[in-house]
């Protein structure tokens, strides 16, 4: 069933990229990582233009994120202190992304940043998820640390200008979330993710963050930001395909429902390890891809 | 359906003779599809160019000549990027700017172009891929110019955006040609040309050049034209879009 993107200029089979939001949606739902990290590489790997890739899967994101938002708010798991800190430093990231995009595009070089971004990224959090999954899986066992580890790292408490985060139980200087929303939000424009994979573990291991509110908040953040790079590509790129995130969402929002109910029958740890072993799997083959002489050695930009 | 504008074709065939005057043999040329619209599911389109060829005193001679087409779309300044492998990895280096690159180039002929016409001729009509005037941006070697102009041309040709084809003209009865041109689904909408040349012993007789519209259509149509001219709007829009299946998803497997 081939369906014209009218955006992306060409037509591509309508099945494949629901199929495609399904997966990533399953992976939302089983694991509480968004997939964005991988729906732009695989559209992209389809065929379609990178600008336009980038930002219908940010687009995709806010869909997919806000239900989950939603349940985490019932559960008052969000700090809605925290989130704006996070969401200010997001926009200006997420502004900042764009233009820079802009100028990498310009000088041919955001097909090299892009896949040397993803190897980065990508190697980190699979080898982080494959050591905390063997740990749980006792296939490994750390060294334990003599010492007491501290909840508080001493150079955000060296911040100044402390702020008091009732729900998240800190009491720290809202520069170092303001920092890491703006990380956030640059990889949401250039790369179309949400994020939530670099922001999550820092939350937790550098700004020490109760546990019940990390993922609401980060969804908080991660809904707003990619809805402002939605916003922010359809007025500069002019790449917002809405029929290609409309496809993605039908496959996602979906696979994100059944991926909550499956998750409570499959142990968890297992499916870490599985969602690591893929992680690393793209990850190789696209540091492999930066290595290898390519299929096309010239290419062409419209100006 | 298609033989009708044949037989209409057939009709000045028949008055040719009474209009023979010039002794050069004349083009009566058309095309199948003067708009091409882009809809939900476009996956290309077939062009059919055809035509008669007249001769003076509708005497079809023993050596006839040779007909070449060419379809080609709105021309682009482009970007051509080369790679290089840098310190491990392969990465765009150098750049060569092209101001009139047709973003597609059709030639159909009834024998080999090298075959019909000279270098020259060749090059003044612009025909076969060698022949294409892409005006490369000034102060860069030809050699580099060559080697980039061969890169586009083979990148774009895989994309089946260039094509020759050496025998893509069937002449019936040495008076009637046709072509087929495939139109593939990724071409950028504007105006194209076709045009028709005839050949004979070397010198080319050009028919009037017919426009062909490739346009998005319907649903297509607004939102292109949304996204480009209301992008604020589009944009809000979307994002309402995703927030509503995203919520409306979670509503309903909550209840089920």
């Amino acid at each position: 069933m081939d369906i014209y993107l009218p955006i992306a200029g060409l037509s591509v089979n309508a099945l494949i990229v629901v199929a495609l939001g399904g997966i990533v949606g399953l992976l939302t739902g089983m694991v509480g990582i968004g997939g964005g990290f991988l729906t732009s590489p695989i559209l992209i790997f389809y065929g379609i233009p990178p600008p336009v890739a980038v930002a219908s899967a940010a687009t995709q994101i806010t869909g997919t994120s806000v239900s989950g938002m939603l349940a985490y708010r019932r559960r008052k798991g969000v700090d809605y202190r925290m989130g704006a800190v996070l969401i200010v430093g997001g926009v200006v990231g997420s502004l900042t992304g764009g233009l820079l995009f802009r100028l990498l595009q310009r000088s041919g070089q955001i097909d090299t940043v892009i896949a040397l971004l993803y190897v980065i990224l990508l190697l980190g959090m699979g080898l982080l998820m494959a050591r905390e999954a063997a740990v749980a899986l006792a296939i490994f066992k750390p060294r334990t640390s003599a010492r007491p580890v501290r909840r508080h790292n001493p150079l955000i408490a060296a911040l100044p200008m402390r702020w008091r985060f009732y729900q998240s139980g800190l009491y720290i200087s809202p520069l170092a979330p303001l920092l890491l929303g703006f990380v956030g939000g640059l990889l949401t424009s250039l790369l179309g993710v949400g994020g939530g994979f670099i922001v999550v573990p820092a939350m937790i291991y550098l700004l020490g963050m109760s546990s019940q509110v990390v993922v609401g908040t980060s969804l908080m953040q991660i809904v707003v930001v990619t809805a402002v790079t939605t916003v922010v590509h359809a007025t500069t790129t002019k790449s917002v395909d809405i029929v290609l995130a409309v496809l993605l969402l039908l496959g996602s929002v979906i696979g994100a429902q059944v991926g909550v109910i499956l998750s409570q029958r499959v142990k968890p740890e297992l499916l870490r390890m599985f969602l690591a072993i893929i992680v690393l799997t793209i990850a190789f083959r696209m540091a492999i891809g930066l290595g290898w002489r390519p299929s096309e050695i010239y290419s062409v930009e419209v100006l | 359906m298609r033989r009708l504008p044949i037989l209409r074709l057939l009709a000045p065939l028949l008055l040719g003779p009474l209009l023979a005057g010039a002794a050069k043999p004349q083009l009566v040329p058309d095309v199948s599809q003067r708009q091409i619209q882009i809809q939900y599911s476009f996956a290309g389109a077939e062009l059919l160019l055809f035509g008669a060829i007249l001769y003076p005193g509708g005497r079809v001679p023993t050596e006839p000549a040779d007909i070449a087409v060419v379809v080609r779309g709105p021309v682009e300044p482009i970007v051509v990027r080369e790679k290089k492998k840098v310190a491990g990895i392969w990465m765009n280096v150098e750049s060569q700017r092209f101001r009139s690159a047709p973003a597609f180039y059709a030639v159909a002929s009834s024998r080999p172009l090298t075959e019909l016409v000279d270098e020259r001729t060749a090059a003044i009509y612009e025909l076969g891929l060698q022949n294409l005037q892409l005006s490369p941006g000034a102060g860069v070697d030809t050699e580099q110019q060559r080697r980039f102009e061969a890169g586009l041309i083979d990148l774009r040709r895989r994309s089946s955006l260039y094509f020759e084809a050496p025998r893509g003209v069937e002449i019936t009865q040495r008076v009637l040609y046709r072509a087929h041109i495939m139109i593939p689904a990724r071409v950028p909408v504007g105006t194209y040309t076709a045009e028709t040349f005839l050949i004979r012993n070397g010198r080319v007789i050009a028919g009037a050049p017919r426009e062909i519209r490739i346009e998005k259509l319907g649903f297509e149509r607004f939102v292109a034209m949304a996204a480009d001219r209301w992008s604020l709007s589009y944009g809000f829009a979307a994002v309402a879009l995703s927030l509503f299946l995203g919520w409306g998803a979670s509503a309903v497997f909550r209840r089920g």
